[in-house]
């Protein structure tokens, strides 16, 4: 399913002073394509990935998703907040399993479906652990797995690995990518790491400071796995820090 | 030049356990209740801890024609229950619904604002003007006790719901309807129960206080009061601590399920 963005714009309004978040942004992210919406903190990343998810509305322009315009949240899209946002009076399986059981399926069957997605984030004999159980970075493997329970077309992800140490945020993008390529999902990822953006994604599109808008739309060709150490990756990364870094005209 | 009395190894190690702080007070409490109740030599004003003893050890025993200490806790238990009940069913509604929509809100809460202060015993007039004697003007009055720490406690439970957890719901293909069932009260559950507690507390020594209105003749409130209008301190004094073991044994209970259905508000984070 491909997503199109038709010049979105938000304002916000505080005390009756108007600002403008986002400004006029154009967007086509294709199918099964990993996409990184990077840029400074404050941009508005956030809000474009809300909007997107129907969590917000634009102030002008549209949504389209798979031909329709988006209106509110829809299970088409699944979004992956950075606080896990994990239900925790719920089993890990029976987090996973929400999503199905939203939709009315049994619980035989949402459970054979949560069992297999728990195997899939590679953290099978933890489906009865409740999630204050689990670290960090596993908790946010099942927010991942609950995601994808549903079966969305695309995957939205906030700053994901934001609160993770160093380590487990490679361990753990080093896994979505793997899942990634076994679910062939879009994945739509907000991030201000511009070495996670450029080691994960296929287009990277930086936004400028507030109001954001598109800067550039970067396309990485690096051959995967990547290879943060080499120098092509360190090219890339230069390049695209020079975009962020850059002073801002509007 | 200072002297330190030489005093036995096992007296500083007891001295130095919390436990020795727990039971101090009580101790105290209860040596000077005794030692007073020698220096005024009058059971109708203190009587002596043996005989309320007396009386505590006869549970079941009919005390001046008004029914056992048992009998009549029991029956002060059921009327809390059913006021405790209505309050519930009252206050959680309505608190989930002010905790959810602004309007709801708008709507109840300068009249809760005004009706809260009010201490439930002042309602025992108009109690009786309305309801005349009996159970209802009981259950009215224990229901307004209970009803306001419910609700705030339910509107606080809901309001500071993680609001990831209600967009993830979204996202997730949760109907309103859902998001109310699966997230917003599982959610507040643990700060609901909280309130429930608080509010049964409350119900408890409004029950006591009803039951002494003119009239009752029942309740261990009513023994307590018939006792007085006979001198029977001693009976008074047993009343007042049947109502503290229930009312600590009740508080106890809902504790033990708080920790074992709520255990993820204490360890989530």
């Amino acid at each position: 399913m491909t997503l199109v963005l038709e010049d979105i714009s938000k304002d916000f309004e505080q005390r009756n002073i108007r600002s403008s978040a986002l400004l006029s942004i154009n967007l086509e992210v294709g199918e099964k394509e990993f996409t990184c919406i990077l840029g400074p903190s404050g941009c508005g990343k956030t809000t474009l990935l809300r909007i997107i998810a129907g969590l917000e509305k634009a102030t002008t322009g549209k949504v389209i998703l798979g031909g329709s315009i988006v209106t509110g949240p829809t299970s088409r899209t699944a979004m992956i907040f950075q606080d896990y946002s994990l239900f925790p009076w719920r089993t890990v399986l029976d987090n996973i399993a929400f999503g199905l059981e939203m939709k009315g399926v049994n619980e035989e069957e949402r459970h054979k479906v949560a069992s297999h997605y728990l195997d899939l984030i590679g953290l099978c004999g933890f489906g009865k652990n409740f999630p204050y159980e689990l670290s960090g970075g596993m908790r946010q493997r099942v927010a991942v797995a609950r995601a994808l329970a549903i079966d969305p077309a695309v995957l939205l992800m906030d700053e994901p690995f934001g609160a993770l140490d160093a380590q487990t945020r490679n361990m753990l993008q080093k896994q979505l990518l793997e899942i990634w390529d076994k679910t062939q999902k879009t994945v739509l990822f907000v991030t201000h790491s511009v070495d996670e953006a450029v080691f994960m994604s296929d287009k990277i599109i930086v936004l400028t400071n507030r109001p954001g808008t598109v800067k550039e739309v970067v396309n990485i060709d690096l051959p995967r796995p990547r290879d943060r150490t080499s120098q092509d990756f360190a090219k890339v990364r230069r390049y695209v820090l020079g975009l962020i870094d850059e002073p801002q005209s509007i | 030049m200072q002297v330190t009395p030489e005093l036995p190894r096992w007296w500083h190690r007891f001295l130095s356990k919390p436990v020795f702080l727990k039971i101090a007070l009580p101790v105290i409490i209860i040596i000077s209740w005794e030692v007073l109740s020698v220096l005024i030599g009058n059971e109708f004003i203190l009587p002596s801890i043996v005989s309320v003893l007396l009386v505590l050890s006869n549970p079941f025993a009919d005390i001046l024609g008004s029914g056992s200490l048992v009998g009549n806790a029991f029956v002060s238990l059921g009327r809390v229950l059913i006021g405790f009940m209505v309050a519930a069913v009252l206050a959680i509604p309505i608190g989930i619904g002010m905790g959810r929509s602004g309007r709801v809100h708008d709507f109840f809460d300068s009249t809760i604002q005004v009706f809260r202060p009010i201490p439930p015993l002042a309602w025992v007039p108009l109690a009786l003007a309305w309801f005349r004697i009996g159970l209802l003007s009981m259950v009215f009055i224990i229901a307004i006790g209970a009803f306001f720490p419910i609700l705030l406690n339910t509107l606080d439970g809901v309001k500071s719901i993680k609001k990831t957890w209600v967009e993830a719901a979204h996202t997730l293909g949760a109907k309103e309807r859902q998001v109310l069932v699966k997230v917003v009260i599982p959610g507040a559950a643990p700060t609901i129960w909280t309130g429930l507690r608080v509010g049964f507390g409350i119900a408890w020594m409004c029950v006591v206080a009803a039951e002494m209105m003119p009239g009752t003749n029942s309740g261990i409130g009513y023994l307590i009061i018939t006792s007085y209008n006979w001198g029977q301190v001693q009976v008074i004094i047993a009343g007042i601590v049947i109502i503290g073991i229930i009312g600590l044994g009740i508080d106890i209970l809902f504790k033990i399920i708080e920790r074992k259905k709520f255990m993820w508000r204490e360890l989530d984070r």
